[in-house]
């Protein structure tokens, strides 16, 4: 399922909403995730699963292709836990 | 870094704000969106998202576990696990946003 896809679903769930509404709406949900987690908050959808930052400490790299080292910054990535009902959805349970 | 934890009610207070809808309309168009989600990928379809990322369902073999307490062996039977991978976009504004 892409974007396109679930906007969709949400519009044909829903005939009294504009479709350009619906996109609105869906894209601001995402928004709303990505701009919690650029301030370094947590998003939790219990159920579905949570969004959070995670901290990766600086270190020593390596170009593979040369071998050399080099320095890599502190930086942080997004991650996603699953929730407990999906998970045991997925499994059937 | 902030460190405050949003819940459905910010996702849907988002869509109140940004479309002229009822509070409680809002809060169940997010909830669809998550519905629609969870069932695709319960179905085993990955869902991606462009410029958010890729949400995807990988089947685990079964294998030997051990309690890391004890020691103990535990069989653990296969499972069927969910993986996102996040768009470059994300990660761009993550590490952006989080940089000192």
């Amino acid at each position: 399922m892409i974007r396109s896809e679930l906007i969709q679903k949400v519009a044909d769930e829903n005939p009294h909403l504009y479709q350009r509404d619906v996109e609105r709406i869906v894209n601001t949900i995402f928004e709303e995730i990505i701009g919690a987690m650029a301030d370094g908050d947590r998003v939790e959808l219990r159920g579905f699963g949570a969004f959070s930052v995670k901290k990766r400490d600086a270190r020593v790299g390596r170009n593979p292709r040369t071998g050399e080292a080099v320095d890599v910054e502190e930086k942080h990535v997004p991650f996603f836990k699953t929730g407990k009902l999906l998970r045991d959805r997925l499994n059937g349970k | 870094m902030a460190g405050k934890t949003l819940t459905r009610m910010d996702l849907s207070e988002a869509v109140f704000r940004e479309v002229g809808l009822s509070r409680n309309e809002s809060a169940q168009l997010v909830e669809s969106v998550l519905a629609y989600m969870s069932d695709a990928l319960v179905a085993g379809e990955s869902v991606k998202i462009s410029s958010f990322g890729t949400f995807s369902v990988r089947d685990k073999a079964a294998r030997v576990g051990r309690n890391p307490k004890t020691g103990q062996e535990v069989p653990i039977s296969p499972r069927r696990v969910l993986t996102f991978r996040p768009s470059h976009l994300m990660k761009d504004r993550v590490a952006d946003g989080n940089r000192k």
